[in-house]
């Protein structure tokens, strides 16, 4: 946890993220996530050997529905914030090379 | 009565007896965002023609006869993280600039169904990451005592719009403090409920294990009679719980006997402003005076609750945010090379700094080989901290504290420094981990003028019980009554 956090990790983790960082960006991220980690790094204070993870403060165990259909948005609705649309569907840029 | 300084209670009797009609008291409050909020910059969209639609419709089922719903007409201004059908919900981000959302979300249907008027959306930080407001990509707002400082964050729409008297309740939501922390900064009551206490359906989710939605008032009664509406069951957020929702309003006024008050050492230790400190213990001696005993009670984890927080809560944003990716809705850059590029490009265009940086941070804590030394490690923190509380009140039934290290600071003071902002909600943190209840109450005003908060804390589901000690608190106390001078001297028009 310690290690110091390098700017091609940052890089790496911007693809995993998908966001496209500009130069600035990855420099200032580089040094300000690097704060931010070595801050986090307190933790490794605690012991935490025999402890469960809590994923949640309420602990609950699954909450189950009955499979029954409900109405849901219409096409027109579901499509109405779309960037791109050709009224049937969202449309993005062609994913398949032509053959 | 001055329209805009009233409480709800006081606007909901005046309504009731016909001193004042819902149109009177709406556009009162509309007038009031027109003339203020040019300088306090709450409110992102305002939709007068609308309200007052609303307000009419009220009227008419008053003249009729028709029973009311509980908010009977009272004005409202909402967080713009929550859907509103057919309205703009922006997030304060770029995002989401051109969103209209198909659908309600559960607290809005419950807004509408007890007959309150919608004001419009507030102004936060983008996708409620922050602690100033500053995170907004379309405004600054600004603290209504003094407009050079920040209302806090994320939900300091909400908190302004309530301290300046543009509206006389407010919806925000709090995942490490956006509630507790603005309320603080602006004078106002904000309570952060259990987690699970009211539905997240139609909260744009960040950090779902820790987001609730929660009221804002100028009084801790506005802020019960809110939390009323806001509680209760809903099917389509699978952690909401189903349990009763208690009348919180009926037995505010019954003051706790024998109430026990914790304190936590770790909370007054260095880093604490002395005027904060000094607030705090001034609001112990009158608990004393009510009969209340203090006793010291131990966190020994809550110097890592915010090491905890920015492990947890950006890991669950990146996943999250992963859905703002220019296809179904939102943003879409106009330039890209390929379908990934085209992700790229929009959300490295469409998000603002704070939310880039957290989305990274947690992208980090999730990868393969970081996962079990981050994320699981605060997870199994987490558990500690959750401990502390309960071991806590096994003695004490409530935990008295400050809100935030200092009152109010400027803007762009720490804008530039995310860990001195990320620690600026140290003593609110823990409750979120914790899912417990939390209220912020004001309990005095800076030699500067800036409001100074009270924080109390309490079991889960122990509403009823933080309200009324708050209450106890309140009616001892004249901090809730002071309005900054931006309210007192009219504006140009007014």
């Amino acid at each position: 946890m310690e290690k110091t956090l390098t700017r091609e990790e940052v890089e790496k983790v911007a693809v995993l993220a998908r966001l496209k960082l500009s130069d600035t960006e990855l420099d200032r991220f580089t040094a300000q996530l690097g704060k931010v980690l070595e801050y986090v790094a307190i933790l490794n204070e605690v012991n935490t050997d025999d402890v469960e993870p809590m994923a949640h403060a309420v602990e609950m165990k699954n909450v189950f529905r009955d499979d029954v259909p409900t109405p849901s948005l219409s096409r027109e609705q579901a499509l109405a914030n779309a960037p791109k649309t050709d009224g049937k569907f969202f449309l993005v840029p062609q994913i398949l090379e032509e053959v | 009565m001055e329209i805009t300084q009233a409480t709800a209670a006081e606007l909901l009797r005046a309504m009731e007896q016909n001193e004042l009609s819902c149109v009177e008291v709406t556009q009162a409050f509309l007038d009031a965002i027109q003339t203020r909020d040019v300088a306090v910059q709450a409110f992102l969209h305002v939709d007068p023609e609308r309200a007052l639609q609303q307000a009419e419709a009220v009227d008419q089922k008053r003249r009729n006869g028709q029973s009311l719903g509980r908010l009977g007409g009272l004005p409202v201004a909402v967080k713009d993280v929550l859907c509103t059908q057919g309205q703009p919900t922006t997030c304060a981000s770029r995002m989401l600039q051109n969103f209209v959302p198909p659908y309600d979300a559960h607290v809005i249907e419950r807004l509408k169904a007890e007959d309150a008027v919608l004001l419009g959306k507030t102004n936060m930080d983008e996708f409620a990451m922050g602690s100033s407001t500053e995170n907004s990509a379309f405004q600054k707002t600004r603290n209504p005592w003094n407009l050079e400082h920040a209302p806090g964050g994320s939900s300091g729409g909400s908190a302004a719009a309530v301290a300046a008297g543009m509206a006389p309740i407010a919806v925000g939501s709090d995942t490490g403090g956006s509630i507790r922390q603005p309320a603080s900064f602006c004078g106002v009551v904000g309570m952060k409920p259990t987690y699970g206490r009211v539905s997240r359906y139609g909260l744009v989710a960040y950090a779902s294990s820790l987001d609730q939605i929660g009221p804002f008032a100028n009084d801790v009664h506005g802020a019960a009679l809110l939390m009323e509406v806001l509680a209760g069951y809903d099917s389509r957020d699978s952690t909401c719980a189903d349990r009763p929702v208690p009348r919180y309003t009926e037995r505010l006024d019954q003051p706790l006997d024998g109430l026990r008050i914790g304190i936590v050492e770790e909370h007054f230790t260095e880093g604490l402003d002395a005027e904060v400190e000094s607030a705090v213990q001034d609001a112990l001696k009158i608990y004393e005076s009510l009969g209340a005993r203090i006793e010291k009670v131990r966190l020994p984890h809550s110097r890592y609750a915010v090491a905890t927080y920015y492990l947890i809560a950006p890991s669950e944003a990146s996943s999250n945010l992963a859905r703002y990716d220019g296809v179904h809705y939102g943003f879409r850059a106009q330039q890209f090379s390929n379908m990934v590029d085209m992700y790229s490009t929009t959300r490295g265009e469409g998000f603002g700094a704070e939310v880039k940086r957290r989305i990274m941070l947690g992208t980090y804590a999730l990868s393969a080989g970081y996962y079990d030394a981050y994320y699981l490690k605060a997870l199994k923190v987490l558990r500690l901290i959750r401990r502390d509380f309960d071991e806590a009140f096994a003695k004490v039934d409530v935990i008295a504290g400050p809100v935030s290290p200092t009152p109010a600071f400027r803007i762009g003071e720490l804008v530039d420094d995310p860990l001195a902002m990320y620690l600026s909600d140290i003593y609110t943190i823990s409750a979120n981990l914790a899912g417990i209840p939390g209220i912020s109450i004001p309990a005095g005003l800076s030699r500067e003028g800036l409001p100074i908060g009270l924080q109390l804390m309490a079991p889960p589901f122990e509403e009823e019980r933080l309200l009324r000690a708050a209450r106890m608190f309140e009616r001892e106390t004249d901090w809730h009554r002071r309005r900054p001078k931006l309210m007192l001297t009219p504006q140009a028009g007014e």
